[in-house]
């Protein structure tokens, strides 16, 4: 297993999350759920941003559920502010590598190599606030392979780009998570992600991350709450 | 409409012609002395020190507050809302009240005496630090805070050391900040009257305060003149670069989750937090014990207290005069909005001894009695307060009356009864949170008391210098505390005027 939280629990300030589920290695799952349901909530508790009231998070077998978020095996990639607007594309995917930005020659290539397969070689040294929204996620997404993490979490990451271009970046993600064999999760508002990328579903719902369960599965669902909140999507 | 629309003009006409009397003459006095105002060692001694102790205190203000804000932002403790709170209050006290509580802790009888000089060069720093690095402190923290929480995710992701942090994350927010306030805080010592009057010497003097001496007490209009048109030039410079300075804001980044806060403390967010701590607080304690023991109902406490509501009203009728016209031509001419807003700024500018000498010299002739004195103290200071009343009113005018501007023409609304029914309503707690404000500036101040009062005038706060050298400061420490809780008082209810409900 690569993702494993067992009978856990998320509370903050009157909201709850009950967390019980395991990703096995490799698995592309999406998670679903309505507003506010506490899809990104489940990503922060796996990244280390937020903590467990009880319970524990394994990741690669490891218990981690008091490790750092810098120490932990995942890279996330956000809706926005990916990237530090005062860098240029380089220095951001370089981040990934080192902190204070000082890189030897391997890393200086894998830099390189990271930009290239974005397709960002060209607009290397132009920073965020010149690029396009899509293109400023692809800076995230070439940090993520230079970090050589194996849990890719993506949190609403491509919810601000137009209908073409998130599907490109869904392909760029799924042939990244098929050749860098990444575990990955990501969190979207559209059905139709889930369908055409993703293997599994982890659906969110009053008060519980579910375990996944197969795409085919997810959609012919019985269930009510899956039922409503899919509306007239099939 | 039209000719009603034409009153409006009346105000940035108004703020024009009283700027005007005071630069206009100084100049013309200037140009018929011919070459008679050369800049001789004298005035060069205290150009240098306006300009040493001005960046001396910047300095320290900005070494102080930058690491104590990176320490306070995004962390939760105990106290810290209470921290801030007080760290604000040395904002909303009258100059001469912060003075007499350093004397009441470092002076020759109070508390602390002897642990640093406090008159000279020493006392003008502690003074202008105290009042300054608590406010860059907020300005610091309140930057730090809009950095976006997936920035600071990111960074806790990627392992970021402080100095790491330091480089990607906080200086880039601090950026566009610390040059302006920078700039701002050296205007603000450069221009500092009543402390360098008080804690000063001979050696240890100001362009702003040798003005008023040359003015006030050695009768000497032609040196007057000269270091007016020199702190008139240092201002404009300063105003200028600070102007050139301001980057527009970064756009607020939306709090969509919640920020991850600190927990470590660093040694150097420690120390400096300490220390602006211990340099704001035990003060304010002296001031509040021996004033308490100290306060007792006088004739001339009362006299002084009357005499400083009517000027203090005086300044917030004007200034609500000239501010709301002012800001409704802003919102309504929009290719005038920048001028309108220079003029506004144009009593930070030129500061209130350059603007004393031009009317001086006007009204030099003429006999001034208490009456007319407390007249011309209170424009002094509706041209002092009006950048901060504007900077009150002008959002308000512009969020909420344009966009009621096609419903209300639809309705046939104008004029008075849209005023009444419409804009009122929505106008009442900035207007009143306007006038508070340019009272209590007034209220608390000492600039124009003494380089416009008359001889007989007293007001609470040169009440206070009076007693002070008197020496009899134990009343001047009871005046103190009444001057200050009534500017604390006023600033708390004009903040929760302001506040939304």
């Amino acid at each position: 297993m690569m993702i494993q939280i067992d009978k856990s629990l998320y509370r903050h300030d009157g909201f709850e999350l009950a967390i019980d589920l395991r990703v096995p290695r490799g698995s592309l799952a999406a998670v679903l759920g309505p507003s506010g349901s506490g899809k990104s909530t489940l990503l922060n508790v796996i990244a280390g941003f937020e903590p467990l009231a009880h319970g524990s998070v394994l990741l690669d077998g490891h218990d981690v559920t008091q490790v750092a978020a810098a120490e932990r095996p995942v890279s996330m990639v956000f809706q926005e502010h990916n990237s530090f607007a005062h860098l240029d594309a380089w220095s951001n995917v370089a981040l990934g590598l080192s902190a204070n930005l000082s890189l030897d020659e391997r890393q200086r290539a894998a830099v390189d190599r990271a930009l290239d397969l974005v397709d960002l070689t060209n607009l290397a040294r132009r920073r965020p606030g010149d690029m396009s929204g899509g293109e400023r996620q692809r800076i995230a997404i070439a940090r993520v392979l230079v970090r050589k993490r194996p849990i890719l979490l993506l949190d609403e990451a491509f919810a601000a780009l137009g209908p073409g271009l998130r599907r490109e970046m869904l392909r760029l993600v799924k042939a990244l998570h098929t050749s860098e064999g990444l575990t990955t999760l990501m969190v979207t508002h559209q059905p139709e992600d889930a369908r055409s990328t993703a293997d599994k579903v982890i659906f969110v719902d009053g008060g519980v991350a579910r375990a996944p369960v197969d795409t085919a599965r997810f959609s012919a669902s019985a269930d009510p709450a899956v039922k409503a909140y899919l509306g007239a999507w099939s | 409409m039209i000719s009603q629309a034409r009153l409006l003009f009346l105000s940035p006409a108004a703020v024009v012609l009283a700027v005007a009397a005071g630069f206009v003459p100084v100049l013309v006095f200037a140009l018929a002395q011919g070459g008679r105002f050369a800049i001789d060692g004298y005035v060069w001694r205290i150009l240098v020190f306006t300009l040493t102790q001005a960046a001396l205190s910047t300095a320290l203000s900005l070494a102080l507050a930058i690491p104590a804000a990176r320490a306070l932002a995004r962390r939760n403790f105990t106290g810290r809302g209470l921290l801030l709170s007080l760290l604000a209050v040395p904002q909303s006290l009258p100059t001469i009240v912060v003075v007499l509580a350093l004397v009441a802790l470092y002076g020759q009888s109070g508390w602390f005496s002897g642990v640093i000089s406090l008159y000279g060069l020493g006392g003008i720093l502690l003074a202008h630090v105290f009042f300054n690095a608590p406010l860059a402190l907020r300005f610091c923290v309140e930057a730090l805070e809009e950095v976006s929480p997936e920035n600071l995710r990111l960074a806790a992701q990627l392992g970021f050391s402080s100095r790491a942090r330091w480089q990607h994350v906080e200086w880039p927010a601090l950026r566009p900040l610390v040059p302006r306030l920078a700039a701002l805080i050296f205007l603000l010592c450069a221009a500092s009257f009543v402390v360098v009057l008080t804690l000063g010497g001979p050696a240890a003097t100001t362009l702003e305060v040798a003005i008023y001496q040359s003015l006030r007490m050695d009768f000497d209009l032609s040196r007057a003149v000269t270091l007016a048109l020199l702190q008139a030039l240092l201002c404009l410079v300063l105003v200028l670069v600070a102007g050139h300075l301001a980057a527009p804001a970064p756009a607020a980044a939306r709090l969509r989750l919640h920020a991850p806060v600190q927990r470590r403390w660093g040694l150097s967010g420690l120390l400096t937090t300490g220390l602006v701590v211990l340099l704001v607080l035990p003060p304010l304690a002296a001031l509040a014990l021996a004033g308490a023991q100290n306060l007792a109902v006088r004739p001339a406490l009362l006299k002084a207290l009357g005499n400083s509501v009517i000027i203090a009203a005086v300044s917030g009728c004007l200034t609500l005069a000239i501010a709301w016209p002012l800001c409704l031509l802003q919102a309504r001419l929009p290719r005038w909005r920048s001028a309108l807003g220079a003029i506004g700024l144009l009593g930070l500018v030129l500061p209130p001894a350059v603007l004393a000498t031009g009317w001086f010299i006007i009204l030099r002739s003429a006999d001034l009695g208490a009456a007319s004195s407390m007249i011309l103290i209170s424009c002094l200071n509706t041209l002092m307060a009006l950048p901060f009343s504007m900077s009150l009113l002008a959002p308000a005018m512009a969020g909420q009356l344009l966009p009621q501007d096609r419903l209300c023409s639809q309705l046939g609304l104008s004029g008075w009864t849209r005023l009444r029914l419409i804009d009122g309503p929505f106008l009442v707690r900035p207007l009143a949170q306007a006038y508070l404000v340019a009272f209590i500036l007034s209220f608390g101040d000492l600039t124009a008391v003494l380089l416009l009062g008359s001889q007989g005038l007293v007001t609470l706060p040169s009440l206070i210098t009076a007693e002070m050298g008197n020496f009899r400061s134990a009343s001047a420490e009871g005046t103190a505390l009444l001057l200050a809780v009534l500017s604390l008082g006023g600033t708390l209810l004009a903040n929760r005027i302001g506040r939304p409900s």
